[in-house]
């Protein structure tokens, strides 16, 4: 962060407003600009913002009912053999949260970095590097929870809810997105031009499919289920599929405390970059 | 009473009445190995138009950013309205105006709604940003494109929506970096029009320029940058008078040797003050131009042209960087 952004004693002129990074939540009504910021946006390319919603839905569709047909039951960890679709559902809800978090903390976030000079814009006005990236950040956690949110109702509709916990699935997207969102803006501000965001592809797409997913982590060869133990969509995947199921424990307080500290040191790696680039 | 009180009442005495709204001195700007900013020292007051005049590079924009507080300073002072940019950054940003070089107007909203988010990231309440938007889209003579995008516009409307932008906080001081740089020469002239309305009505304007008619017509005062210095200082009329004559002869030629040849002879007579060989012009700086006009009409190969015209800064420009500023 530079200079002109440490704590500082404030004039009369200028409301006092929190601007260093806070927890979600506590938001700063600074940050809260750049939300509306997007809201406006979006109004006008509401289109655009069903499509993350309808990518895993569709899976959910074809994969799940479809596959279901013809696997039966799934066996799980715990001895519990549940339908295949009831198991597929959660695993989906994570990849529509994390799906919610990286649109616009990547590749929304390149455009109007590079090619619309909005940051620029926004730097010039009272809002910091720090407002930037929480505002970020938080808008994609927002859109997050209303994708995650939309699954949910369609989980229910479909009968393959079958825990009442189920509604702590909420705030669990919520964390899923602010991981994605973290992490994602963190590596956005290393992209040097579009091709840079194969790599992004390139770590989702095998996120996607191997995060137990579509199948148990029992299913897979010891060695891939211990690298997958290890990556971000399964803390999500597993944390999900544990309420949705009823299957709570204390041993879940692991994944939580791994999104939460992956989201916070990408948000503090972006609003630090952010400061390099945009206020040299 | 307190010892020391007296004295602080004189010193307030005694100091001008208003403080400047910006002072800057030895203000320095480094990147790596290069400097853009090399000590400069400057000081604008309120209600005045203050130019940085200068080529591409040669430090203008860099102390901009540092005015505007989106750039620390590497070394030297500065105090913008009175406040520090290190540490008050976020109190100097809400009480100015910035109008950047590149337009980076939100392309993904529209006309209206690029006023009122702008008015958001100052904190402003809603009915009060409802009402500046109304008067400023006036101002920008914007209203009838009110719901449009953005991209379709032209420049000098982009350009406009900018400063109306930069207006909606009711800045005490507006920055402008090449304000009219990109614009045909109409569009311009509307948007010059603005910048003296703002003007007469009291504000505060530092702006940037590579047009010294830009500068000549707008600024109060101004400073010449070059090579990441200032040069020269005072108001276009000063700095006429005291760096170039009162009058220039211009001389074209049909070819370059026949132009060499003249610069050459001009300078052996004396024709002028001084002789400037141009890339295809020969300058003859003058105060007493039948003097140089005689000198001219002996010359072997007579020019193609004569113009005598009054000096203006691009020839103060001229006479102390050596060069003109579209070289």
């Amino acid at each position: 962060m530079t200079a002109t952004d440490r704590p500082e004693r404030r004039s009369p002129h200028v409301p006092a407003t929190a601007g260093r990074i806070t927890p979600i939540g506590l938001l700063g009504r600074r940050p809260v600009a750049i939300i509306e910021r997007n809201f406006l946006a979006y109004r006008r390319m509401w289109a655009l913002f069903l499509t993350g919603f309808l990518e895993p839905l569709l899976y959910l569709g074809s994969i799940g009912v479809g596959v279901g047909a013809l696997v039966g039951g799934v066996q799980l960890a715990s001895g519990h053999t549940v339908p295949y679709e009831v198991f597929v559902a959660p695993g989906l809800f994570a990849v529509a949260a994390m799906n919610g978090a990286i649109m616009d903390t990547t590749f929304g976030f390149f455009v109007k970095f590079k090619y619309g000079k909005t940051y620029d814009a926004m730097l010039s006005t009272p809002l910091g590097v720090a407002d930037v990236a929480i505002g970020e950040v938080t808008w994609a956690v927002l859109r997050g929870a209303v994708y995650a949110l939309a699954f949910l109702v369609a989980m229910v509709a479909f009968g393959l809810v079958e825990s009442w916990w189920a509604v702590l699935a909420l705030p669990i997207a919520m964390l899923i997105a602010y991981a994605f969102a973290g992490a994602g803006l963190a590596a956005s501000t290393f992209m040097r031009s579009f091709v840079d965001f194969d790599f992004i592809s390139l770590a989702l797409v095998p996120l996607f499919l191997f995060s137990a997913t579509f199948f148990p982590l029992e299913r897979y060869p010891e060695w891939l289920a211990a690298v997958v133990r290890i990556t971000p969509l399964y803390q999500g995947v597993s944390l999900t599929r544990a309420v949705v199921l009823g299957d709570l424990h204390w041993g879940l307080l692991a994944p939580v405390t791994y999104l939460v500290v992956m989201g916070t040191v990408g948000l503090r790696i972006a609003a630090r970059r952010l400061g390099t680039l945009l206020q040299p | 009473m307190r010892p020391g009180t007296p004295a602080v009442a004189s010193a307030a005495v005694t100091e001008p009445a208003e403080p400047p709204l910006i002072h800057a001195s030895s203000l320095t700007k480094r990147f790596d190995d290069f400097t853009a900013v090399d000590g400069i020292d400057f000081e604008v007051r309120r209600g005045e138009a203050f130019g940085f005049l200068g080529a591409n590079g040669a430090g203008k924009s860099s102390t901009m950013r540092m005015i505007g507080c989106v750039s620390e300073r590497t070394d030297g002072e500065l105090q913008v309205l009175g406040l520090d940019p290190r540490g008050h950054g976020t109190d100097i940003r809400g009480r100015i105006g910035v109008v950047p070089q590149e337009d980076n107007l939100d392309t993904e909203l529209t006309v209206w709604d690029n006023l009122l988010i702008y008015g958001r990231y100052f904190d402003l309440p809603r009915d009060v940003i409802r009402r500046r938007a109304e008067e400023l889209l006036e101002f920008a003579q914007l209203t009838e494109r009110k719901h449009d995008r953005v991209d379709p516009l032209s420049g000098g409307m982009k350009r406009r929506l900018t400063i109306a932008r930069a207006l909606m906080n009711r800045p005490e001081l507006i920055l402008l970096d090449e304000p009219t740089t990109g614009l045909d020469p109409q569009a311009r002239h509307l948007l010059w029009e603005r910048l003296y309305q703002l003007k007469r009505e009291g504000a505060t304007l530092v702006l940037t320029t590579h047009y010294l008619d830009e500068a000549e017509q707008l600024c109060d005062r101004l400073v010449i940058m070059d090579r990441a210095r200032i040069v020269a200082a005072g108001s276009p009329r000063a700095l006429i008078d005291a760096h170039a004559t009162r009058e220039v002869v211009e001389l074209r030629f049909a070819t370059s040797d026949a132009r060499d040849d003249a610069a050459l002879a001009l300078e052996q007579d004396a024709a002028g003050a001084r002789v400037e060989a141009l890339a295809e012009r020969v300058l003859v700086y003058t105060d007493d131009t039948d003097h140089t006009m005689g000198r001219v009409d002996a010359l072997i190969t007579p020019p193609a042209s004569v113009l005598v015209r009054r000096s203006t800064l691009e020839d103060v420009y001229l006479m102390i960087t050596g060069r003109t500023l579209d070289e």
